[in-house]
């Protein structure tokens, strides 16, 4: 086999894979918020409710493509494309196996960094084009969440970088060969969990989108398919953190030999993916000054006293 | 008050605040081992109270005849007025209703006709499934609403206590009733 | 050989988007059309900086420029909210005689830039080599430390100014101002 046909058959099951791999964790979602709130959740369609997905996508496409007449027609249309396309991006990046990921860059960490960052402009070109109060109040939301979360972000993993001395994220699980790099940062790993789970915007952090107060968020106007790729990017960004979190901070697919390194791999992100469900499934959601102060107040200080502590420790 | 402050009430809260999560992450976890409470209805009928409240039926008399004799008391004490009947008397001198008219899709299932009611004939029943694809459906007249036998009180009677003559039976004659008192005779 | 021609593809694609966004920005009535096309801009001026081997330029250009700088400007634009009463103001504002003196000098400019490219050996639009994050990180903190120094210290004034706006008023002040909007 040709190498072009081998990473063309590399981007096509990755892409597949992880887009069914989405669609798949709404169900997953939704059945284990029912085992843990004490009630079965979908279960009908399908061995224990697998093909809800089936029955749920054949309803969103089946559904009418309204674009309200008072909407920004450009720019309603791009905002949900724009939100599936990036975090499909940023999985371009990550490594799932020797041989197995899309593509080897250099700068993967950055890249991944920069994909995550545009995925603001997701919500708020739609929360601005839907021309809702409620959308707009989530837009800005999310425009001031996503903002702060990002600086931590970006700070946390650096104690990674500077441990491993790369941004190659194959050489980043390569370097954990002789120890995770939860180890030696853990507080690095709890302040990207954290702000991973912000940047997807699911609860506890889900104010772009809080049911209870902005009836839907930023996608109150959308509906059928358009609301699908929000939701779909949402399931998808769910993943890409997971799967991030493996990579930078469990080792990857490094793993004892009786499991392969793909099955490693999703062991390590299907655990966490696990989770980011139950978080959601218990914590409640903070108010917005509260989400502020504790970003910018707790784990902010918490990322540079690591960033501070791991340097210092590096060049004793 | 004096508001605390200081690294060390810091800490506290930091502290305070992760155990208070912690916790209930465990709580919610440890619900992935408790048995589900919910009820597979269409396999499986959910237990109904025998005071449940569901569609409504008009009863008949032990010897089956309709209990109704269309007083308009449901139809007053119905909150949404979805009761509607129209009285009429036959030779006999019995009442009844010419036409008795329940509009479910507007019914709230509150009872209070079944309350009102002087001769026990409107009673809830245990039947829920009301489901209809149009919603003129949903208007029951009398004959859907009539059932064969006496429902909740199988003994009682009306006209057996009322003391109303109707054909057969004169005033007084009827159970538990006393010959109606003569005011112009002076015997005792 | 394929490869190379799928370079020059790119690179002169992403710098024709950069130029169209960029015309297309600066004409836009609606501001947060123009926003649009600005952060399309500076992602095709990503592309650019990454073919030419700069990849941590790129990177940094997505991260800070479009997804920082970019969106606290379509955050305030969205908190103004013009909706087309802005967008009519816009159209008045910028009549067709407006462009006359821009677009000379523009042109002046221009000129005088492609002078200066084509005086000299002219650049290969590739082939550079690959700028690692690593030689970045050096010359930061070598040759131009002094440079790296005075940016944070303008950052850290910006910090204090905006600390010094954000910070809560004292009691006595608050209240005064209350009393003054009381009697007043």
């Amino acid at each position: 086999m040709s190498p072009v046909v081998n990473n063309l058959l590399n981007v096509v099951l990755i892409l597949v894979c992880v887009v069914f791999g989405a669609a798949l964790l709404t169900w997953l979602e939704r059945r284990l918020l029912g085992i843990w709130q004490d009630r079965y959740g979908p279960n009908r369609v399908g061995p224990f409710g697998t093909l809800q997905i089936v029955a749920d996508m054949i309803k969103l496409l089946m559904k009418q493509d309204w674009v309200p007449p008072f909407a920004d027609r450009l720019i309603f249309i791009v905002a949900p494309a724009f939100a599936m396309f990036v975090v499909v991006a940023a999985f371009a990046v990550i490594p799932m196996a020797p041989g197995v990921g899309v593509v080897d860059l250099n700068i993967g960490l950055l890249f991944f960094l920069a994909m995550t960052s545009l995925g603001v402009y997701a919500v708020m070109f739609g929360a601005y084009a839907s021309d809702n109060k409620y959308a707009m109040l989530g837009g800005l939301r999310a425009a001031a969440q996503m903002v702060s979360y990002e600086v931590f972000m970006g700070l946390s993993l650096m104690g990674v970088v500077m441990l491993a001395g790369t941004f190659n994220l194959r050489e980043l699980v390569l370097a954990q060969a002789d120890g995770w790099f939860i180890g030696p940062q853990i507080v690095g790993f709890f302040i990207f969990f954290m702000a991973g789970i912000a940047e997807s915007h699911r609860t506890p952090f889900d104010l772009p989108e809080a049911e209870h107060e902005l009836t839907a968020g930023f996608h109150t106007e959308y509906s059928g398919m358009k609301f699908a790729m929000f939701f779909i990017g949402e399931y998808v960004s769910v993943l890409m953190s997971a799967a991030m979190i493996t990579v930078l901070f469990f080792g990857g697919w490094l793993g004892p030999a009786w499991l392969p390194p793909l099955g490693w791999f999703l062991l390590k992100t299907m655990t966490l993916v696990l989770l980011m469900i139950l978080i959601r499934g218990s914590l409640p959601r903070p108010r917005y000054d509260q989400l502020m102060t504790f970003g910018w107040k707790f784990m902010l200080p918490l990322a540079l006293i690591n960033l501070l502590i791991t340097s210092a420790l590096i060049l004793i | 008050m004096k508001q605390k402050t200081g690294l060390g009430h810091y800490i506290y809260i930091v502290w305070d605040y992760f155990y208070s999560n912690i916790v209930t992450l465990v709580k919610v976890a440890s619900h992935t081992f408790t048995k589900a409470d919910t009820v597979e209805y269409p396999e499986q009928m959910p237990y109904l109270a025998p005071r449940f409240r569901g569609r409504i039926v008009l009863t008949r008399d032990p010897t089956g005849e309709e209990r109704c004799v269309a007083c308009n008391l449901c139809a007053s004490a119905c909150p949404t007025d979805c009761i509607s009947l129209q009285k009429t008397e036959d030779e006999s001198g019995r009442w009844s209703a010419e036409y008795f008219r329940i509009n479910f899709s507007r019914c709230v299932f509150c009872g209070m006709c079944e309350e009102a009611c002087p001769t026990y004939a409107i009673q809830l029943t245990q039947d829920f499934e009301l489901a209809e694809y149009e919603r003129q459906n949903m208007v029951y007249e009398k004959q859907h609403l009539l059932i064969d036998g006496p429902g909740k009180h199988p003994d009682y009677s009306f006209y057996e206590l009322s003391g109303k003559a109707v054909s057969g039976r004169a005033k007084g004659a009827g159970t538990q009733e006393a010959e109606p008192v003569n005011l112009k005779s002076l015997l005792p | 050989m394929i490869w190379a021609y799928l370079y020059n593809i790119v690179f002169y694609a992403s710098c024709g988007v950069t130029v169209l966004a960029t015309i297309l920005m600066i004409s836009r009535h609606n501001a947060v059309h123009a926003l649009l096309y600005l952060i399309i801009s500076s992602l095709s001026l990503a592309i650019i900086f990454y073919l030419l081997g700069a990849a941590f330029a790129a990177a940094l250009e997505v991260i800070v420029y479009a997804g920082a700088v970019m969106i606290l400007f379509v955050f305030v634009v969205m908190m103004l909210n013009q909706g087309q009463r802005s967008v009519v103001h816009e159209a008045a504002w910028l009549p067709a005689s407006g462009w006359i003196l821009p677009s000379v000098l523009a042109a002046i400019l221009l000129s005088l830039l492609l002078i200066g490219m084509y005086s000299d050996q002219p650049l290969p639009p590739y082939g550079v080599h690959g700028v690692a994050v690593k030689e970045v990180g050096i010359a930061l903190f070598g040759p131009y430390v002094l440079v790296v120094e005075l940016a944070s210290f303008l950052l850290l004034s910006g910090l204090i100014g905006a600390f010094h706006i954000a910070r809560k008023m004292p009691s006595h002040m608050s209240s005064n101002t209350l009393e003054e909007v009381d009697h007043g």
